[in-house]
């Protein structure tokens, strides 16, 4: 295929079809509770609301609680633009790129956490000092994802670890790469807010995570704030789906079709597991995503043998 | 000599003349309360009352034997306008003080955290027992609040406006990181005034009154007005009106411990349960509907009687709906139990010991799940709970699964007692006239609201119109065993504890 073409499929995709997760996600859950649920496209319509809207500024913030919502929503978008979805490439590769992804995360979060700091107020302090202490525990379970990937591919570019040799690899060492899809499927519910870790539908200020961040954002900002948490929710996807299913024929009618449908799979998932369970007590968080260490250091461990 | 035996008794649903009611000097009046709670008696009702034709202020204690269903009485005139706290030696005394204070300018002397309930002005222009300014009305939560000093601790404000759709409250959490030292709760935002309204009743508008004292305890408040007034005219309540007085009151405790397990599941993230039971809450609702017209039971119940009947027809569609919903709300809370995220979530969080439950006096689920086996329907039985019992529903652990399987318990024998109601309706009238009330005397009612114990106090004037109305609603005995619940919790958790205990806000507010 065409790699311009390509890159503008990858971008396209990308950018447009996030919030159509939140869309299945908030769909099946309304299916587990015998409800009809929002439609489909509902995510699309809050945001273009939000966007319309004007925003309201504390007088007490300063440059960084405006930066906030920009910084986390660039990275995601950037992060997105690094991993291969439907073929061979990434729009953006080079060797040792997932460092750079791990650490684009570290950025959103932390200008998303500073935001939350600049407002003063107590709620927000406190969702982010829980969202960083439980990011300590998710990091390290990714990056050890990671160290597997890198190692049975033998390179340090995404598209490689995500790319064909997976094939292979998935005979070889498949036990440690199952380790890591797991481990990786916990990630994705800590790092998007999503039970049992944090409840993204919840008004209550005290048990919030995430949301409890952003309380103080207003309009557009807030846009930038839900459509940055529905691309990140994208990216731990997409590395899912490609990590599960690394589909690179290089034909586009095939390729394309079956990475989102694998999207729909890992939303499908989530909305099950936010329909079985109760949230975790927060002080029982730090157990999973420890958990979830385990099962990709697992991983590493098979794999180094 | 012990002063509780000089205390007057008295039984549910009968009026007392004045003039027979014990009077005590402060000192002994004081003992005597002592000696009651001493020996396992609850505060029922503590307040003042402006002494008729006189400048002074009498106090009057209600004390409730819950052992012995009878109530002791006494009062006592006061000199000056202090008194010797009682809070110290009987915590439970400690809002019911405070209230006093604020009502009427008394100060109990030594009150340990002496503070004003409901921030309004003094009854008796003039005698604020905060000296504040006669000239600024007082601003709702305008007070010193508890504070923990520390490079660690925080302090989390929050209130008096929420984020979801509930009524107006402030709470002040001590935090060290996410575990909370002590909370502490000021309301007042919805006073109304309601207790100096009723002042010159009954009238047209006193009803109205008692069904919006707590709009979802409609009925409970408004049965235990009716049993005040008809304790005070001696009229009797046809039979099959206090039948259905009972169907009504069952009804709202089924339509909010419904709903209150589906909010519980919806604090915790469980989907399943908290959809289906905000649809149920809806079907125990229609069901009052089907009875009166109005879901909350508004128009029921009046003095005399019930204004609406059920017919042989109605009655058999109300069983039959009965049926579908129990068997509904079975499969939905029966996903709540066999969930063990959800069980994790509800074990051990939010726990208050029976020692503490004692100490404060709660009423209602909250107080059964800490094993105090308390329930007015059985302890101070009137009306058609004299001759159909309902067992008390009780847990031990008195934690947040404790008050959430206390409600599911008192689901079931609702539903129970409801049907067999519904079937087997008396015949007869449903209203009789109720006449003039009996001037000079005093009346107490106690009714198990789905809340808990519903107490209302009426004293007549010598025209035989209220001169002081006092009612007490089971979230002013319970609000503090929230705050009790979550020492040492995790502040994360307070939505949680808050919904377990489902305190009225307007209630207490009054």
């Amino acid at each position: 295929m065409n790699p311009s073409l390509y890159v503008f499929l990858h971008v396209l995709v990308a950018a447009a079809a996030p919030p159509l997760l939140l869309g299945v996600i908030n769909k099946v859950k309304a299916g587990f509770a015998g409800r009809v649920g929002p439609p489909l496209l509902q995510p699309y319509y809050d945001l273009l609301k939000l966007m319309r809207k004007g925003s309201v500024f504390s007088t007490t913030t300063t440059w960084v609680f405006r930066a906030g919502p920009v910084v986390a929503l660039a990275t995601t978008l950037f992060a997105a633009l690094l991993i291969p979805l439907a073929g061979p490439l990434a729009p953006v590769s080079f060797t040792g790129d997932l460092v750079l992804l791990a650490y684009l995360f570290g950025l959103g979060r932390f200008f998303t956490a500073t935001a939350a700091m600049d407002t003063g107020s107590s709620f927000e302090g406190m969702g982010a000092a829980r969202e960083v202490t439980f990011a300590c525990l998710a990091e390290p379970a990714f990056f050890l994802g990671l160290v597997v990937l890198a190692k049975s591919a033998g390179s340090l570019r995404l598209a490689d670890l995500l790319g064909v040799s997976l094939w292979a690899n998935w005979t070889t060492a498949g036990a440690a790469l199952a380790l890591v899809l797991a481990g990786w499927f916990i990630v994705l519910l800590a790092e998007n807010c999503r039970i049992p870790f944090d409840d993204p539908n919840t008004h209550l200020e005290l048990t919030m995570i995430h949301e409890v961040m952003v309380l103080d954002h207003s309009g557009p900002a807030l846009g930038m704030i839900l459509y940055g948490a529905a691309v990140k929710l994208f990216v731990f996807a997409a590395l899912l789906v490609r990590l599960a299913l690394p589909v690179a024929t290089g034909n586009p009618w095939t390729d394309w079709p079956l990475f989102l449908a694998g999207l729909l799979a890992v939303a499908v998932a989530v909305g099950v597991v936010e329909s079985a369970m109760a949230r975790l007590r927060l002080i029982h968080v730090p157990t999973l995503l420890v958990a979830a260490c385990l099962l990709t250091g697992f991983g590493v461990v098979l794999i180094g043998r | 000599m012990n002063g509780r035996a000089r205390l007057t008794k008295m039984r549910a649903g009968t009026s007392l003349a004045l003039s027979s009611v014990a009077q005590f000097d402060v000192t002994d009046f004081r003992r005597a309360i002592l000696d009651a709670v001493a020996e396992g008696e609850r505060i029922g009702a503590l307040f003042a009352a402006e002494a008729p034709q006189s400048d002074a202020v009498d106090l009057y204690a209600i004390l409730a034997d819950d052992s012995q269903s009878v109530f002791r009485v006494g009062r006592s005139r006061l000199a000056s306008d202090a008194y010797p706290s009682l809070t110290e030696e009987c915590p439970q005394a400690h809002l019911f003080e405070r209230e006093i204070a604020e009502q009427f300018g008394i100060r109990p002397e030594g009150h340990p955290w002496f503070k004003p309930v409901r921030f309004h002005r003094s009854y008796r222009a003039g005698r604020d027992a905060w000296g504040r300014s006669p000239n600024e009305p007082p601003v709702v939560g305008d007070t010193d609040y508890y504070r923990v000093q520390g490079d660690e601790v925080h302090e989390v404000a929050v209130g008096p406006v929420h984020a979801g759709v509930i009524e107006p409250g402030h709470f002040r959490f001590q935090c060290h990181g996410e575990r909370v030292f002590h909370l502490e709760i000021s309301l007042g935002y919805q006073h109304r005034g309601i207790e100096r309204r009723l002042v010159g009743g009954p009238n047209k508008r006193t009803v109205h009154y008692m069904e919006t004292a707590a709009g979802d305890t409609t009925v409970g408040h408004a049965t235990a007005y009716c049993h005040n007034v008809e304790a005070l005219a001696k009229s009797a309540v046809p039979i099959r009106a206090q039948a259905l007085r009972g169907v009504a009151l069952e009804l709202e405790r089924l339509a909010n411990h419904t709903g209150d397990l589906g909010a519980l599941a919806g604090d915790v993230g469980f989907l399943p349960t908290q959809s289906y039971c905000g649809r149920l809450r809806g079907d125990f609702l229609n069901l009052t509907a089907m009875l009166c017209g109005s879901r909350f039971g508004r128009g029921l119940i009046r003095p005399g009687g019930v204004a609406f009947d059920a017919d042989g027809l109605r009655a058999e569609q109300m069983c039959e709906r009965l049926n579908a919903a129990h068997r509904d709300v079975s499969d939905a809370v029966k996903l709540l139990w066999d969930s063990a995220s959800v069980q994790a979530r509800f074990e051990e969080t939010g726990p208050v010991s029976r020692d503490v439950c004692d100490e404060l006096g709660l009423v209602g689920p909250a107080a059964r799940a800490c094993g105090a086996a308390r329930d007015v329907r059985q302890d101070f039985p009137s009306g058609i709970y004299r001759f159909a019992q309902i067992p008390i529903a009780t847990w031990h652990t008195g934690d947040v699964f404790a008050r959430a399987y206390v409600r599911w318990l008192e689901i079931e024998r609702s539903i129970a007692f409801v049907r067999e109601q519904l079937s087997s309706l008396p015949a007869g009238p449903t209203r009789q006239p109720v006449s003039d009330l009996a001037p000079e005397h005093l009346a107490v009612s106690l009714v198990e609201g789905w809340r808990g114990e519903v107490c209302h106090v009426a004293l007549t004037d010598a025209q035989g119109r209220f001169a002081r109305y006092k009612i007490v609603d089971p979230s002013f005995h319970n609000w503090t065993g929230l705050a009790m619940a979550l020492r040492d919790q995790q502040i994360s958790d307070f939505p949680l504890c808050n919904k377990s205990f489902n305190l009225s806000y307007c209630g207490y507010d009054l």
